[in-house]
């Protein structure tokens, strides 16, 4: 038995992996519930959750609870086989794109490995171009489910937000672009080590925050219209349209779009944090450590997305369409301009 | 180990298919997604040329192709909804009268 | 044997976008076999080819395809006999695709025949997303640009024809 493990054990380690990065999703998942209606709650001047244990700290296990146990309703003229393939679509898109986010340098587990187990779940070379790509297919899970709806709330809300992400989708891979251009690979672990040269004297900070902050402000607006959450949340908006696309659904279909919008806060903000913030680089923080940097920072982008939800009104959908392509495609167009006249003549 | 010849295969296989559904289908949404087929098809056959001779040439035709047939694929869903809206259907067997 | 899994996967779909009904599901079933062919394309050693097959046709043109779909609502084409058979059973579809598939099995068993010594793929594979670029800046910068006017045009085209023109005196 251990023979067998210490043979594998690098395969086991990989598996290893995959099982913490699926079960982590899950429960980031889990605390952001919670840490929403708290932070909600006091930035509104009240508790928020405090019956369910101590502090409210079941409060996520209560809401899974109730989603499981509601009846699961379908409308009589909904398509059946893309109704429930929809939430499947989303929930899959936002788990897959964090197939290629590294989260951690290397690290040997305290001594159990032969070597040094590179923390990702695979390392590819295009790497940006993927997550691109797999949150490009999240749009299909939304139009999907406004369409086989088959009501009127459902299908405007699913055009106008599939409309929303792929319109905002542009910009995001503009200020991808300008980062490719400084750091010259498109491997995203490539891109964090980029990012781990010195800046002023402090080692471990060469952040790309720094050297591009306009281009940061874009892809987190970017990526915000992108989640579908607020100010840009105009297609699931309560006040608005119902609940858009999401009308129609209960319990556990309800449960994944749910679950897939709160995985893919989580997948840009660590994205963000991989090609902005330095990813698992903190100045004085060892490199087998990097992990809990990197955990720190996507929470502190997490605590952004969380306030700016509850802090600023709604965007009109025309407002959101003409900010997207009048404002922040051109400012994205100019940033990579800059950057690229950056690289080749100050040599940044 | 697949040869040239086996992606070459199943690129004319793909365009075959392509094509039937441009001549069979009496739906002018399914004849512009045969279409679709078809030129994906040929820039399968692009690339497995490209890699076949060293060369990155074939992925960057392939790169022209996809920019092309974005574009008439656009151009070609707006002149579907312009059609539609002046006759209500989709059936390209409606749209046999030069009068407008 | 990866070759042979995707391979088979885009026929199938293929097939199955040509012979489907309802116009929604042939969309997604191309979707599925632009998937497929992505996967061919990393087997061809293409990852960036791969990834804007992804990004471009199944990420942008399919839901241009889907949102045309959607707002012109025609699911079924018209007529009770097309309601009472399907496309691909009637006279005049059948015939035809009984003559291209007599034409194709003849072309492909000539190429087969024709191949003595199967094609073999040369050992050293260009794959670098840095040598597109420089190629694409460099020998086919003028394409290049071109392609981006080529763009714009079918934009304002595409708007220039989608819109309404039931307002007579609307100045637009």
């Amino acid at each position: 038995m251990l023979d067998f493990l210490s043979t594998n054990s690098f395969l086991i380690a990989q598996v290893g992996i995959l099982v913490v990065i699926w079960i982590g999703l899950q429960l980031s998942a889990a605390v952001m519930v919670y840490a929403e209606r708290k932070v909600a709650a006091y930035l509104q001047q009240r508790v928020g959750p405090t019956r369910v244990g101590y502090a409210g700290l079941l409060q996520p296990i209560a809401d899974v609870v109730k989603l499981l146990l509601k009846e699961e309703l379908r409308p009589a003229a909904a398509d059946p086989f893309l109704f429930y393939l929809a939430p499947i679509i989303s929930a899959t898109a936002a788990f897959a794109a964090f197939a290629v986010v590294p989260f951690g340098g290397s690290t040997t587990l305290l001594g159990l490995l032969t070597e040094p187990l590179p923390l990702h779940v695979a390392d590819v070379n295009v790497a940006v171009l993927v997550v691109f790509a797999i949150t490009s297919m999240g749009v299909y899970g939304i139009v999907l489910a406004g369409w086989s709806s088959n009501s009127k709330y459902s299908l405007l809300g699913g055009l106008r937000s599939s409309a929303q992400m792929i319109s905002y989708e542009l910009s995001y891979g503009m200020a991808l672009a300008a980062v490719l251009v400084l750091a010259n690979s498109m491997s995203l672990r490539d891109i964090v080590n980029a990012q781990s040269g010195s800046l002023f004297g402090i080692p471990q900070f060469r952040w790309f925050l720094f050297l591009q902050p306009i281009g940061f402000l874009i892809f987190f607006t970017a990526g915000i219209a992108e989640t579908n959450r607020a100010p840009f949340d105009f297609p699931e908006a309560e006040q608005e349209l119902v609940a858009g696309y999401h009308t129609e659904y209960s319990s556990m279909s309800f449960g994944l779009f749910f679950l897939a919008e709160y995985i893919n806060m989580v997948t840009v903000s660590a994205v963000a944090t991989d090609l902005y913030l330095g990813g698992w680089w903190l100045p004085l923080v060892p490199e087998s450590w990097g992990w809990l940097a990197f955990l720190a920072k996507i929470s502190v982008l997490l605590f952004f997305y969380i306030w700016m939800r509850w802090s600023l009104p709604r965007y009109r959908y025309d407002q959101l369409m003409a900010f997207g392509w009048k404002v922040l495609l051109p400012v994205s167009v100019l940033n990579l301009i800059v950057t690229a006249a950056g690289v080749l003549y100050f040599g940044l | 180990m697949p040869s040239l010849n086996d992606y070459l295969i199943l690129s004319a296989v793909l365009f075959t298919i392509g094509t039937a559904g441009v001549f069979v289908r009496r739906n002018l949404i399914t004849i512009l997604l045969s279409i679709e087929i078809m030129l994906n098809a040929v820039n399968l056959s692009f690339v497995a040329f490209g890699r076949a001779f060293g060369t990155i040439e074939g992925q960057i035709i392939v790169f022209f192709v996809m920019t092309v047939a974005a574009a008439e694929a656009a151009v070609g869903l707006a002149i579907v909804i312009a059609l539609f809206r002046h006759r209500e259907s989709l059936n390209p067997d409606a749209f046999t009268a030069l009068k407008w | 044997m990866l070759f042979y899994f995707f391979g088979a996967l885009a026929v199938v779909a293929s097939l199955l976008v040509i012979a489907q009904r309802n116009p929604v599901y042939s969309v997604l079933l191309l979707i599925l076999s632009f998937g497929a062919l992505s996967g061919l394309y990393v087997l061809l050693d293409a990852p960036f080819v791969a990834a804007i097959q992804i990004i471009v046709y199944a990420g942008a043109i399919m839901v241009l395809f889907l949102f045309v779909v959607m707002l012109l609502n025609a699911p079924h084409e018209e007529t009770d006999y097309d309601e009472r058979t399907h496309p691909m059973l009637r006279p005049g579809p059948m015939r035809f695709g009984a003559v291209l598939a007599l034409a194709l099995i003849a072309e492909l068993a000539w190429a087969l025949a024709r191949s003595g010594t199967p094609n073999t793929f040369s050992s050293t594979p260009v794959t670098s997303v840095a040598a597109i670029g420089r190629s694409l800046f460099t020998d086919y910068a003028f394409q290049f640009e071109v392609t981006s006017v080529l763009i714009l045009v079918a934009m304002v085209g595409a708007v220039v024809m989608a819109r309404r023109e039931d307002r007579p005196g609307a100045k637009r």
